[in-house]
C-alpha cells in the first residue's frame, strides 16, 4: 500500500474520521530534506498492522496445507482442554480448533476483502460523482448514501441474507457490500468538492481537458489516501458482519470461518461447560485482524493529517526533551542556525496563531 | 426551523425507501418460501390474515406492481405486519408490541451512558495529548475491534458461569409478576446489569477515539488560544471553548452511526436471550419466520430514525448557527 507523497502538501485535508479541518495548517519551513517514497511504512502502527494483516493473509492461502487436522473429522477426544495433541482443544466432537481457526482464516479473508473491494468501488463511484457534478445529482446521490447510512445495516443485511435460500460466502459478501458502501462514498463526496475548485483542476478544465481525465488524472490520485482508509475501514466492517451473520447461523453454507466456531460454541453450551478454548482463541483472532486493520487506518489517517502525526510521534520523544504538551502548540524541532551540529533546539510553535508563549526545553 | 424542517423531510424519504426495500426483498428472492409456509398452515390461518399475507409478500402474481405496492402501503399503515409462523397465529405487531420496550430500555439507556461517559473521558484524553493518556488509545483500538457478541460471550462467562454474579440469561426474574413493584424493577435492573455494561463497554471505545480527536483539532484554533490568554481557567477553556465545539461532530456522527450500534447491541440481545428485538430477530431467522422477520426490520428502522430525529433535536439546541434563519 503505497501512498502518494504529495499529500502530505495538500493543506485543509478532511480526515477519513469525517473530522471537518477547519484550521490552516502550521507554515513550517520547507527546508527538509527529500522525502523517501516509503514515508508511510516509517510509521510504526502501519507496519505494525500491516505485518499482522500479511501474516492473516499467508495463512488464509495455505492454512489447508498447514492445518493439522481436517477441520471437520471427528474423534473420541471430546472437549478436551488444550494439549499437545491439540494446542487449542477440541470440540463436543472431538474436533481440533485449531484446524478449524486455520482453515477458517480464509473465509474470513476472502469476504473480507472482496466486500471491501466492492463497496469501496461502490463507494468512489457515488462519492466522486456526487461531489464532481454538484447540484441536483449531488443533492439526489448523497441522500441515498445519507439513506443508507442511518438504515441500520446489520438488520438489513440479516433479513436479506436470511431469506436466500443458499447464501454461501461470495453472496454474503455482495450483500456487505450493497448495503455498506456509504460511509467511504460520503467521506469521498466531501472531499472531491472541495478538490473540484483547487487551481489544478481548474487549470487542467481551462486546459480543455475532458471531465474523464480531469476525474482519474487530477481528482482520484489525490483521494487515494481517503480511499486506502475507507477500503479498510469496509473491510473491518465486512469482517466483523461475516462473523455475526455466521454467528447466528446465516451464510456460512458448511465453510468454516471464526464465526462459524463460536456458532458452534455458543449452541453446544461452551460456556456452561466451561470451555474457554472453544470461544477464546476465534474471538482474539477477530481482535487481532480488526486491531490491525485500524492500526493501518490510524497509520493513514496521521499520513494525511499531520496534527495527528506529531501528537502521536513525539509522545516520549517530547518527554525526553521535557517539553510540556500543550493545548494549542505543536512542537515543532528545527536546529537553530549557526549553532553546532547536534544541539537541537526545541522551539514550541503555535499552529494557529503568534502570539504563543515560547516553551522552554 | 429550517434545519429541522429539512431533517424531518430527509428521514421521511428515509422512512419511504426502507419501506420500499422491504417491500422489494421477498419479491426479488428466488423461490416462494412464505407460500410454502401457507400451504403447510392451510385451514389454519384466516381469511384476513391470509390477505395481508398475500399484500406483504406479493404472492398474488396477477396483480400489478404498482397495485401491489398500493395494497402493501395500506396493510402498513393499518398497523398490520401479517401473522407469526412461529408464533402462530399471534399478530406480528402484537409481538413487537411485546418486545420493544425491553429493547428501548436496555438498548436506548446504555447507548446514551457510553455516550456520556465516551464523550467526557474523550475530551479529558483530548486535552492531555502527548501525556499519558494517549496510553489509552491503544486499549480503546481492542475494543472497537472486538465484535460486541464476543465481549458478551466472555463477560458471561466471566461474572455468571466463573463467579456467579449475575443472570447469564433473560431480563427477569421468571417467579415474579410482571408489574410496577420494587421487587419486579429490583429484578430488571439486576438482570439488565451485565448486558447493559457490555454494551456501553463495546460500544464506548468509538466516542472516546472521536471525542479526542476532535479536541485534538479544536484545541489549535485561535478562539482556543485567545481564551487561554485572557487567563480563563483551565476548566472553563476546556468545557466552555474545546468541548462545546468538538461535541457537535459526536452528536452528529452520534446520529449517523446509530444504525451501526443498534444492529451490534441487537446480537447482544441474542446471546443474553434478552426478550427484546433482537432476540426475536434471531429467532424469527432460525425459524424462517419471515413475517417478523420483515417486521422486525421495519420496526428496528423506524426506532433508529426516531433516534436520529431526538439527536437532531439536541445538534440544534447546541449549534445557535442551525437556528439561524437564512
Amino acid at each position: 500500500m503505497t501512498v502518494d507523497i504529495t499529500l502530505i502538501e495538500e493543506d485543509q485535508v478532511t480526515g477519513p474520521s469525517g473530522a471537518p479541518m477547519t484550521g490552516v495548517m502550521p507554515s513550517v519551513p520547507r527546508r527538509r530534506r527529500r522525502p523517501g517514497r516509503f514515508v508511510f511504512l516509517r510509521n510504526s502502527k502501519a507496519v505494525a498492522g500491516l505485518v499482522i494483516l500479511g501474516f492473516f493473509t499467508l495463512i488464509a492461502i495455505v492454512g489447508p496445507w498447514i492445518a493439522p487436522y481436517d477441520p471437520s473429522a471427528q474423534s473420541d477426544d471430546i472437549l478436551q482442554p488444550p494439549s499437545w495433541e491439540h494446542w487449542m482443544g477440541t470440540t463436543h466432537l472431538g474436533q481440533d480448533v485449531l484446524s478449524q481457526l486455520i482453515v477458517g482464516t480464509r473465509g474470513v479473508m476472502v469476504v473480507g476483502f472482496v466486500a471491501g473491494i466492492l463497496a469501496t468501488f461502490i463507494g468512489v463511484v457515488v462519492g466522486v460523482t456526487a461531489g464532481f457534478i454538484g447540484g441536483v445529482g449531488d443533492e439526489s446521490l448523497s441522500a441515498l448514501s445519507n439513506i443508507f447510512l442511518v438504515i441500520p445495516q446489520l438488520p438489513l443485511i440479516i433479513i436479506i441474507a436470511g431469506q436466500l435460500p443458499s447464501a454461501g460466502g461470495l453472496t454474503v459478501a455482495v450483500v456487505i457490500a450493497v448495503t455498506g458502501w456509504a460511509w467511504g462514498a460520503r467521506v469521498l463526496r466531501a472531499q472531491t468538492l472541495s478538490l473540484r475548485k483547487r487551481d489544478f483542476v481548474e487549470a487542467a478544465r481551462a486546459n480543455g481537458e475532458r471531465t474523464w481525465r480531469i476525474v482519474m488524472a487530477e481528482i482520484l490520485p489525490n483521494l487515494t489516501a481517503i480511499i486506502a482508509s475507507g477500503f479498510v475501514g469496509t473491510v473491518t466492517f465486512a469482517v466483523l458482519s461475516l462473523i455475526t451473520l455466521a454467528f447466528i447461523g446465516i451464510g456460512s453454507g458448511g465453510d468454516w470461518n471464526w464465526g462459524t466456531i463460536l456458532f458452534w460454541a455458543q449452541s453446544q453450551l461452551a460456556l456452561q461447560r466451561g470451555a474457554w478454548w472453544w470461544f477464546i482463541p476465534a474471538g482474539l483472532c477477530i481482535a487481532l485482524l480488526g486491531m490491525a486493520l485500524t492500526l493501518i487506518n490510524f497509520g493513514i489517517d496521521e499520513f494525511v493529517n499531520p496534527r495527528l502525526r506529531s501528537t502521536g510521534l513525539h509522545a516520549r520523544t517530547m518527554r525526553k526533551r521535557g517539553i510540556r504538551p500543550r493545548i494549542g502548540f505543536t512542537p515543532v524541532v528545527h536546529r537553530a542556525p549557526g549553532a553546532g551540529a547536534g544541539t537541537a533546539a526545541s522551539v514550541a510553535r503555535s499552529t494557529s496563531a503568534p502570539l504563543a508563549k515560547e516553551d522552554r526545553a | 426551523m429550517r434545519f429541522i424542517g429539512r431533517r424531518l423531510a430527509f428521514y421521511v424519504i428515509t422512512l419511504w425507501a426502507a419501506v420500499t426495500i422491504n417491500f422489494f426483498i421477498p419479491r426479488l428472492m428466488p423461490g416462494d418460501p412464505v407460500k410454502a409456509l401457507i400451504a403447510k398452515n392451510q385451514g389454519r390461518i384466516s381469511t384476513d390474515a391470509m390477505d395481508s399475507l398475500y399484500a406483504l409478500f406479493g404472492l398474488d402474481q396477477q396483480v400489478p406492481l404498482w397495485q401491489q405496492y398500493l395494497d402493501y402501503w395500506r396493510t402498513l399503515l393499518s398497523g398490520d405486519l401479517g401473522v407469526s409462523f412461529a408464533y402462530f397465529p399471534t399478530p406480528v405487531s402484537d409481538l413487537i408490541n411485546q418486545a420493544l420496550p425491553w429493547t428501548v430500555g436496555l438498548v436506548g439507556v446504555a447507548t446514551i451512558i457510553s455516550f456520556v461517559i465516551g464523550t467526557l473521558i474523550g475530551t479529558g484524553i483530548g486535552w492531555r495529548r502527548g501525556t499519558w493518556a494517549d496510553s489509552l488509545l491503544p486499549i480503546s483500538t481492542f475494543f472497537s475491534a472486538v465484535p460486541y457478541f464476543w465481549l458478551a460471550l466472555i463477560a458471561i462467562f466471566v461474572f455468571s458461569v466463573t463467579l456467579g454474579w449475575f443472570p447469564a440469561s433473560g431480563s427477569y426474574d421468571r417467579s415474579l409478576v410482571p408489574g410496577w413493584s420494587w421487587e419486579f424493577v429490583g429484578s430488571v435492573i439486576y438482570y439488565g446489569t451485565l448486558p447493559a455494561l457490555t454494551i456501553v463497554i463495546s460500544s464506548i471505545a468509538g466516542w472516546i477515539l472521536g471525542m479526542r480527536n476532535m479536541v485534538v483539532t479544536v484545541s489549535s484554533e485561535d478562539y482556543v488560544t485567545v481564551a487561554q490568554a485572557k487567563g480563563l481557567s483551565e476548566r472553563a477553556v476546556r468545557t466552555g471553548y474545546a468541548a462545546r465545539n468538538a461535541v457537535l461532530p459526536q452528536v452528529s456522527s452520534f446520529a449517523l452511526s446509530l444504525g451501526f450500534i443498534v444492529g451490534g447491541t441487537l446480537i447482544m440481545e441474542m446471546v443474553f436471550s434478552y426478550q427484546g428485538i433482537g432476540f426475536m430477530l434471531f429467532n424469527a431467522v432460525n425459524a424462517k419466520d419471515y413475517p417478523l422477520m420483515q417486521g422486525c426490520f421495519l420496526v428496528i428502522t423506524i426506532a433508529v430514525l426516531v433516534a436520529n430525529i431526538l439527536a437532531d433535536f439536541v445538534y440544534a439546541a447546541l449549534d445557535p448557527r442551525t437556528r439561524q434563519e437564512g
